[in-house]
């Protein structure tokens, strides 16, 4: 229990440390809510996927596949509002897409057993041909998609200023909570990454479970894909290319373990505002961008040192 | 009507070998039996289709006294009737705190699933105190599986199946790998299933374990029983050289 709470206080801690750098460095931008309002509405995409696959990397599985999901997904779902000019339609082509991809996945890996680190490496080339062949490798302008409902439902600025985005985000990081944490699903999803054959002989379906999970991750990878073709209003091939390293590095900076069986949605919240603030603190410290992954890695070098310290401490 | 188990003519083949002829035997109330043999006499075989993990090619299972369909005997039809394994070192998460792991598969949840975690912490509270005999030591419900020791996690997984009132339970191989001092501990836990009216089926290869505990020795080679003796009729010396005599006959 405690040296639970000793990792969630020290990963906060790096990211005061981070944000007092950047504060003391470059006041001007740091100290101006503009910059907030600008996070808020971009790290909830990073965020979301991180959030999503962390079930999945406590259940000792893995999913490469998702920017993909979320280039067809996108495409889905742009070209659905041009063809049928309902949001709604649209939304659910996406979602359904999505929902399908995770059962792909989830039937490649648990019922055919290939392990999902291979599994979805093929079908994150398989989806992001598809997206290529489907749009041609054009991009997608839909503008006007800015006045629907749906846009200001999900990534409308409420009360003017306030990105709708982080309210979803937020919402969907205290449901997975509960779900992981205190619902027997969730405990099923713990038990699978800790002793899946101990999971099996206590009568938990670990196949059911882990495909529910890739499903999850599909579901959530179209969702995310609905958010940033709202909010940018376009859609375009190489949608969500950038997202996988930096979804992997907010988790394992969060201090979910990568042998599984534990893991904290709190600290890939955490993990995902320090990936997300640091790029543009960089830039705004001056410095080249050249030295984002640079100090990328120092970052999540040092959290997983200090994380692989502290579970050695607890070992008895 | 103390019978609790009875099988009869249980076949089982894997390809072209047979590693179950013909089995027979009854296990009573609040018996412990041992199943002794060597490696490959059979005894996992028997155990995984007893507790539904496998099936039986042919065989006639009958479980206080109703027939049971073995079409559909699985893992959980099992749990269902009473029949709870116990794997070596496999059957908790080590990672996962010690009330998760007693509740695994069968929480106290309301209707939407959710773990009621308070009324778990404090069963599981009861059982530390209780049966295991933890007070105090720094123990608790929260504490990680990982933090007890070897004959501990075998005491919380055969608390686990005492507390869901399973009728037979059945240890694989529970004393091996452990230290001395813990295998006294495991071997108390077995004796108190008697006095819950407990049912057990023990595998092991140690006799002199086996000896302490049952009475009761079933003798498996090449898949046949070769024996089953009471261990009112024989001594642990006389068991040790007829287990000796019977290995010998096949080799």
């Amino acid at each position: 229990m405690k040296e639970k709470y000793i990792y969630q206080i020290s990963i906060l801690v790096i990211l005061f440390v981070i944000l007092t750098l950047f504060i003391t460095t470059v006041p001007e931008v740091f100290l101006q809510s503009r910059i907030y309002i600008s996070y808020l509405s971009i790290i909830p995409f990073s965020m979301i996927l991180a959030l999503s696959l962390t079930p999945l990397i406590i259940a000792k599985e893995i999913d490469l596949s998702f920017p993909s999901i979320m280039a067809v997904s996108g495409y889905i779902f742009a070209q659905s509002y041009l063809s049928f000019d309902n949001t709604f339609i649209a939304f659910f082509l996406c979602l359904g897409f999505g929902f399908f991809a995770g059962l792909f996945n989830g039937l490649i890996v648990v019922k055919i057993g290939v392990p999902s680190i291979i599994a979805t490496i093929g079908s994150q080339f398989l989806f992001r041909g598809l997206a290529m062949i489907l749009s041609g490798g054009t991009a997608l302008s839909i503008m006007e998609i800015k006045e629907s409902f749906i846009s200001d439902l999900f990534t409308g600025r409420w009360f003017g200023f306030f990105p709708a985005q982080s309210f979803w985000v937020i919402l969907f990081a205290v449901l997975i909570w509960f779900i992981l944490f205190k619902h027997k699903f969730g405990n099923s999803v713990l038990f699978i990454g800790d002793n899946k054959k101990a999971a099996n002989m206590m009568g938990i379906n670990t196949d059911k479970t882990r495909i529910i999970l890739f499903i999850q991750m599909g579901i959530m990878s179209s969702f995310c894909a609905v958010l940033l073709t709202l909010e940018m209003a376009n859609w375009w091939p190489t949608n969500g290319e950038g997202y996988l390293l930096l979804v992997f590095a907010s988790i394992f900076i969060g201090g979910t373990s990568v042998f599984g069986g534990s893991g904290t949605i709190f600290g890939t919240f955490i993990g995902a505002i320090i990936i997300g603030i640091i790029e543009s603190g960089i830039i705004a410290m001056g410095l080249d961008g050249f030295y984002t992954r640079f100090i990328y890695g120092v970052i999540i070098l040092i959290a997983v040192c200090v994380h692989a310290k502290i579970l050695n401490k607890g070992k008895v | 009507m103390n019978e609790i188990l009875n099988l009869k003519n249980a076949f089982k083949t894997y390809g072209k070998t047979q590693v179950l002829k013909d089995i027979n035997f009854k296990l009573n109330k609040s018996e412990v039996i041992s199943l002794l043999g060597d490696n490959g006499a059979g005894k996992s075989t028997l155990i995984k289709c007893l507790s539904g993990l496998e099936k039986f090619d042919k065989a006639e299972l009958i479980i206080n006294e109703k027939k049971v369909n073995l079409k559909n005997y699985d893992i959980k039809n099992a749990r269902d009737l009473g029949f709870e394994t116990v794997y070596q070192e496999s059957s908790v998460g080590l990672e996962q705190e010690i009330f998760r792991n007693i509740f695994l598969g069968r929480e106290i949840t309301n209707t939407f699933g959710f773990i009621n975690i308070k009324k778990e912490q404090e069963v599981s509270m009861h059982l530390l105190q209780n049966f295991l005999g933890l007070r105090g030591v720094g123990i608790n419900p929260n504490s990680k599986v990982s933090s007890l020791s070897g004959g501990e996690r075998q005491g919380l997984a055969i608390a686990r199946a005492i507390y869901f009132d399973s009728k037979v339970i059945i240890l694989d191989e529970p004393t091996t790998a452990l230290a001395i001092k813990e295998v006294g501990k495991v071997l108390n836990f077995i004796k108190t299933l008697q006095e819950h009216e407990k049912s057990c089926i023990l595998i092991t290869h140690n006799i002199s374990h086996a000896y302490e505990v049952s009475n009761r020795f079933i003798i498996l080679e090449r898949g046949e029983i070769k024996a089953d003796i009471k261990k009112d009729d024989i001594s642990l010396i006389e068991l040790q050289s007829k287990l000796l005599t019977i290995q010998n006959e096949y080799q």
